[in-house]
């Protein structure tokens, strides 16, 4: 079953014509997604990717005629909120925004259209997701992963791809990879994503990969203490050696006086059963130690 | 992005909230000439407060009264003259001493969790808001805005009266409209006043009248939409950001300059955090935060080994490339490119997995690189370097 994405989900890339659109959207359907449509307002009526995928001017157009369900945006910061309300709008029930530097403040009638409609809102600031062996939406690169029944979430890009490389190379797999964004105002927290990994009868244990900012990492703590009690977790948390008051690089990574400190997430997961690396490559070990037998 | 006090208050008035007046001043002189004004403007005593971005100025003996121009002077320069957490001191602002009846907190703050703005108010006003919130959560009061509509009035009515400003009430709900309209037209994560205060005021005639005030004013604003502003890049303090870490910006790089003695090169944000808290782990401490970002070329690469070498105290160097978008054969053609131009010679050690590491790892070998396979090895073999010992 997996979460978010799997073989069946149609996907309609927003910006499949520009340059990060095309080359990603490439990797998406070398990896078996179907990636069913391109979106570029002016462009409707041609191809893309060598033929294989139609473009439509509006995604509306692009779910009447082929079906996608799923949107995958790639278009320039200034634009994206108004994708995602485009998506929901026309009817998408799973929204990737990939694209960064969007300013907070935007981001917040989106994402409340995005709920209106009934629609679920990935990022932004996020690499995408993968369902090993059923499809990859946004920019993960696909050989990372394997097979398996561990859920990761994730607020990393690369950090995530050493978590999962380590995993893949210890022989354990993934039901469903999400990256949620480091952005401060994000569709899917740390939350939502434990709530959807407990519905699916293909998870078994989960990894949570946090960093400094915020507090998402301890509210989805004490959610697990309660309700994920007997799933091996495993977590680790960046920014230990983080100073106060510089934002790390992503928007939503900043210490504010006492707040969003590493060592408050550390000591959140601990207390509610995660085991907590002190580096992504022990992940797979300590996900056995908490009895995962994958 | 934090901005000065007195630069908030720009914005604040420029959206029409209610601001005592106030000059800045550079030097001793020029407090005491514009504490003259005011106190020939009426006023019994001026305040003189450090113009610096770190919090606790007041424990800092950052803020003073001065009951006369001479007192402004000697006073300005003693503060002047300060290091308040380590940053130097170069502005004061002087304004009239306010006759405070009561003080309160009021704030428009971009919320992570309900992914609302929300106003956060309280009749503890004046004092550290963290220390409220810790000691006493049900003193401060939480409105959020709505997504769509904003902050509507009535809302700022029921803030108003649960902050026992029911006899201020049009000051007060023009303040917290004009404090949600301030963040919207500069895009600000946080607008915050500590203390908003109720102040005595001698009218003429001898009459006395009550206002509100915004005494002091805090504004952080949203990195990611300055451009859509301008002239508020303008308003960075030079004093809270590295030479290193502006040069970085400007070169498309993310850097944040740290105390330790082991350079890090990485592509992403959270792997170059995790990348620093491994070289502490091993023993070392990172000498910088560096996201070369997604997708780099070779001359990315080049720029950022310049300012990693720029800092003297750095004797070792870790690269930690996750090859996605970015492409592990362009990062050590770089490596190679920056290694021809640099004039100090550095232990360095690199790994670099994922898109086009096989030819990486040619070009790497070929140059005679140390490389290291995976990134907990990486961390370990540069701190043996940066201690001296062989890597």
């Amino acid at each position: 079953m997996s979460i978010l994405i799997d073989r069946s989900s149609r996907v309609v890339v927003h910006g499949l014509t520009g340059r990060e659109g095309s080359f990603h959207g490439a990797a998406m359907l070398d990896y078996g997604t179907q990636v069913v449509a391109g979106m570029t307002p002016g462009k409707g009526g041609q191809t893309a990717l060598d033929g294989r995928v139609p473009v439509f001017d509006t995604v509306a157009d692009a779910v009447r005629e082929t079906g996608a369900d799923t949107s995958c945006i790639f278009v320039p910061a200034a634009g994206a909120p108004d994708a995602v309300t485009e998506a929901a709008a026309a009817g998408i029930k799973t929204i990737f925004c990939i694209t960064e530097g969007i300013p907070a403040l935007d981001m917040i009638p989106a994402v409340e259209l995005v709920r209106a409609a009934g629609a679920r809102l990935i990022g932004p600031n996020c690499p995408g997701a993968t369902t090993p062996g059923q499809a990859k939406v946004g920019i993960i690169p696909g050989s990372i992963h394997r097979e398996g029944r561990v859920g990761v979430v994730s607020r990393s890009g690369t950090l995530t791809y050493e978590a999962v490389q380590a995993m893949s190379d210890a022989g354990v797999g993934q039901s469903t990879c999400v990256g949620i964004g480091g952005d401060p105002i994000i569709g899917t927290t740390f939350l939502d994503a434990l709530l959807l990994f407990a519905g699916d009868p293909e998870t078994d244990a989960i990894v949570l990969i946090g960093e400094i900012g915020g507090a998402a990492e301890e509210t989805a703590a004490a959610w697990a203490a309660e309700h994920l009690r007997d799933v091996p977790k495993a977590a680790f948390i960046a920014g230990r050696t983080a100073p106060e008051g510089k934002r790390m690089g992503h928007a939503g990574a900043i210490i504010s006086g006492s707040a969003g400190t590493a060592t408050s997430k550390v000591e959140a997961l601990e207390a509610a059963g995660f085991r907590v690396a002190g580096s992504p490559t022990e992940l797979p070990q300590l996900l056995r130690d908490a009895g995962y037998r994958g | 992005m934090k901005i000065q006090e007195a630069d908030a208050k720009s914005l604040l008035v420029a959206q029409g909230l209610p601001v005592p007046p106030w000059e800045v001043a550079q030097t001793a002189a020029e407090a005491r000439a514009a504490a003259n004004r005011f106190l020939a403007a009426g006023g019994k005593q001026v305040v003189i407060k450090a113009q610096v971005l770190v919090g606790g100025r007041g424990k800092a003996g950052g803020v003073k009264l001065a009951g006369s121009a001479e007192e402004a002077e000697r006073v300005a320069a003693a503060i002047l003259a300060l290091q308040i957490k380590g940053i130097a001191v170069h502005k004061v602002l002087v304004g009239p001493a306010a006759d405070i009846v009561k003080e309160f907190y009021l704030a428009a703050v971009l919320d992570r969790a309900s992914r609302r703005v929300i106003l956060m108010g309280s009749a503890e006003g004046g004092v550290e808001i963290e220390q409220v919130a810790a000691d006493r959560p049900e003193a401060i009061v939480t409105i959020p805005a709505h997504p769509l509509a904003g902050f509507l009035p009535f809302k700022a009515r029921q803030m108003a009266f649960r902050l026992g400003l029911g006899d201020h009430l049009k000051d007060a709900v023009a303040i917290a409209t004009g404090l949600v309209r301030t963040m919207h037209a500069y895009d600000a994560d946080l607008v915050e006043i500590n203390p908003l205060a109720v102040v005595r005021e001698a009218g003429a005639a001898g009459a006395v009248s009550e206002r509100l005030q915004c005494l002091d004013a805090k504004i952080t604003l949203d990195d990611s939409a300055l451009a859509r502003h301008a002239g508020l890049e303008d308003l960075r303090d030079p004093d809270d950001e590295d030479p290193a870490d502006r040069a970085a910006r400007e070169a498309g790089l993310t850097f944040i300059k740290l105390d330790g003695t082991i350079g890090c090169m990485v592509n992403g944000a959270g792997l170059a955090m995790a990348t620093m808290d491994l070289v502490k782990r091993a023993g070392g401490e990172p000498a910088n935060f560096l996201d070369i970002g997604g997708g780099a070329r070779a001359d990315k690469v080049t720029a950022a080994m310049r300012l990693i070498l720029a800092d003297p105290k750095v004797d070792a160097i870790l690269v930690n490339i996750f090859g996605g978008i970015t492409r592990g054969d362009e990062v050590a053609r770089g490596l190679i490119e920056a290694r021809q131009q640099q004039e100090r010679d550095v232990p360095m050690v690199v790994r670099i997995v994922g898109t086009n590491a096989e030819g990486a790892a040619v070009l790497l070998r070929e140059a005679r690189f140390e490389t290291a396979a995976t990134l907990d090895e990486a961390a370990r073999r540069a701190v043996a370097a940066s201690r001296g010992a062989p890597a």
